[in-house]
């Protein structure tokens, strides 16, 4: 749209020497979209918008909270008590993290299911792995901040994890620490880079939607838009869509917020940290439990560390592992039996990583993690040579409209300006 | 699916009958806003004190120690606060003004709960200074009560506002007598 359409003059007058309003007029508004998409492509926006939930608390958070470690318990549970509404603040903020990740987990299982990492969206993927990384780095340092058993015994654990590296390991470590254990020190570091990460997300999202909106969204059957007869306008047809999304997942972390708000904690974060006494089970927020289960799945120190940091490292590769010109799992039956065997096996992994590194546990654990890698690194290139696919429709039109799709005027034409 | 509307009306709506597509844009827009103001208060309202700040907002204070002619200085709520013990003389004088001549008229009695003790927000209504006059051998103004150095506004020996810039008369803080030689602010 050129500037001149704008209605006000103010706007006009504007966007003549500044193009904001037609560049989110372009990203928001006219951009085209493929007109099959379901609703598992709502979480994008579901995501966006618990990032700016997440700043937003987040801010308001900061403006109570004291990074000391004389301190720093007390003056969560002063928010909790008597910062005006700060109960629900924190409350939001907290569990926002989690729904934060459910979001961006079903974000990617969508991407996995219909192919949306082949090319050209490689970059578009890779970008969303890096986002993904960086809210697990955002989230572990959150986490410390309350200062709680759990806290302090995550972040040691954590921390402790970079002594594996041969020679430097144990440099490294006191580096993060900036001490002889985790302390003040550690304290005031994460509460910087916690508040700094955020900001760095929103600007890798604006990459990320950059990338995706130089080939336009993925779609259900995977197939390249054709044309204006695929399409339609993002606005209004995806953002009222994207409203209903929104509206249903307020809803759902309204419920959890006020009524189960700290289902998805754990009670030992409520006890104030303790350098002497290590809780009896520590286990990490319920979004790191698959990796964690991975982690602990190998008898060796090095050896679980690079698996886990493996286990993302291959989603980097995912691009080139899967060799299949056919995106998506609705034209790759046996692919589509793998996904959910693996989908399947990403619970079981989040389950055996809560569970006591012991007995049964550790074998099932053993077998989930290397399943994990089988799927991406044999079972992928394999599928991509061997699978037998499913004839692909000509266009997204096609199979709703039959024969008609190839006249784009004969398609039904859903008012693109109204 | 949605196919292109021919109904005119119903589609974009006239200012006598709007149509059932605007009312429904319009109620969307209402929803969205009251859900966004709903959610901005708390936001804005964390900013305000906290409970345990306001759980300090009052203090006692023992004014038996303070001599005829003598003031002190309290802090409360993080500013300070001036007791005097006036003299008969300030009293007289506190009561002998002609109110009608004030900027901010007010007599004495409606400014102290017992006359020999003023209590003052010592904070100048200017802009917000601490006026000179507690302490023997400051400066006092042109009406024996308390200078402010910052603008040079003069107050009476009833704290009232007399020469200079600020608009109204020195702030006396609700406060009461717990005993005779007790007093509770805030
Ligand atoms: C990607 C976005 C973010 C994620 C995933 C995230 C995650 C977390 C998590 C998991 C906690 C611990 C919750 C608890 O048990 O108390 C936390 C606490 C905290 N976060 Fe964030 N956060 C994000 C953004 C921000 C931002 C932008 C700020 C602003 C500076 C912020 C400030 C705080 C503060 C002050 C705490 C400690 C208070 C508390 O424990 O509730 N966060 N965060
Ligand atoms: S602040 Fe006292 S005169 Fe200006």
């Amino acid at each position: 749209m050129s500037a001149n359409q704008f209605k006000s003059p103010v706007i006009r007058w504007i966007d003549h020497r500044l193009p904001v309003f037609s560049m989110l007029h372009h990203t928001a508004h006219d951009y085209p979209t493929p007109k099959n998409l379901n609703y598992m492509w709502n979480f994008g926006s579901l995501a966006g918008l618990s990032l700016a939930i997440m700043i937003v608390t987040g801010i308001v958070l900061a403006m109570s909270y004291t990074a000391h470690v004389d301190y720093a318990f007390s003056s969560v549970e002063r928010i909790m008590r008597d910062v005006n509404h700060g109960w629900m603040i924190r409350y939001i903020h907290m569990n926002t993290a989690s729904f934060f990740f459910i979001v961006v987990y079903l974000h990617m299982f969508r991407g996995l299911y219909y192919g949306s990492y082949k090319a050209p969206r490689e970059l578009l993927w890779i970008l969303g792995v890096v986002i993904f990384l960086l809210m697990m780095a955002t989230a572990f340092m959150g986490y410390v901040l309350p200062w709680g058993q759990m806290s302090f015994w995550g972040a040691t654990v954590i921390t402790n994890l970079f002594s594996a590296i041969p020679y430097v390991g144990e440099s490294i470590v006191t580096l993060l620490w900036g001490g002889f254990s985790v302390d003040n020190a550690t304290l005031n570091r994460f509460f910087s880079l916690h508040y700094l990460m955020p900001f760095i997300i929103a600007g890798v999202v604006v990459l990320h939607i950059v990338a995706l909106h130089r080939f336009g969204s993925n779609n259900p059957i995977g197939i390249d838009t054709r044309g204006p007869q695929d399409t339609i306008s993002f606005h209004p047809y995806y953002t009222i869509k994207d409203v209903f999304g929104i509206a249903v997942f307020l809803l759902l972390l309204a419920v959890v917020v006020f009524f189960f708000p700290n289902a998805m904690g754990h009670p030992d974060n409520y006890i104030p940290a303790n350098a002497m006494q290590t809780p009896a089970h520590i286990v990490p927020e319920w979004y790191f439990l698959p990796f964690y289960a991975i982690l602990r799945a190998v008898p060796d120190k090095l050896g679980g560390v690079l698996l886990m940091f493996g286990a993302i490292a291959v989603l980097f590769i995912l691009p080139w592992l899967d060799k299949s010109p056919v995106r998506s799992a609705r034209f790759r039956p046996l692919f589509r039996i793998f996904f959910w065997v693996f989908f399947a096996n990403a619970i079981a992994l989040g389950y055996l990583g809560g569970k006591p590194a012991e007995g049964i546990y550790v074998i099932l654990s053993r077998v989930a993690t290397a399943w994990y890698f089988i799927h991406f690194l044999i079972i992928l290139p394999v599928l991509g040579m061997f699978e037998t696919t499913k004839p692909l429709p000509k266009s997204i039109a096609e199979p709703v409209l039959g024969g008609f799709s190839s006249t784009p005027e004969q398609a039904y034409a859903a008012p693109r300006r109204s | 699916m949605v196919k292109p509307d021919t109904n005119k009306k119903s589609a974009s709506g006239d200012a006598k009958d709007p149509g059932r597509r605007d009312f429904i844009v319009v109620a969307t827009y209402a929803m969205a806003g009251l859900g966004a103001a709903a959610v901005a208060w708390p936001l804005i309202d964390q900013l305000n004190p906290a409970a345990d700040t306001l759980a300090l907002a009052n203090i006692e204070v023992d004014i038996s120690k303070i001599a005829v002619g003598q003031s002190i200085t309290v802090k409360w709520r993080g500013k300070p606060v001036f007791i005097r013990h006036r003299t008969a003389d300030e009293i007289a004088r506190a009561n002998a003004t002609d109110v009608a001549d004030l900027r901010d008229p007010q007599v004495d009695i409606a400014r102290a709960e017992k006359p020999e003790y003023l209590v003052l927000v010592g904070v100048c209504t200017h802009l917000g200074c601490v006026p000179l006059g507690q302490k023997t051998g400051e400066v006092k103004g042109d009406y024996d009560g308390w200078f402010c150095p910052c603008h040079g506004s003069h107050y009476d020996t009833s704290g009232r506002i007399r020469k200079g810039p600020a608009p109204t008369n020195l702030e006396v803080p609700p406060y009461d007598f717990l005993s005779d030689t007790v007093i509770r602010i805030g």
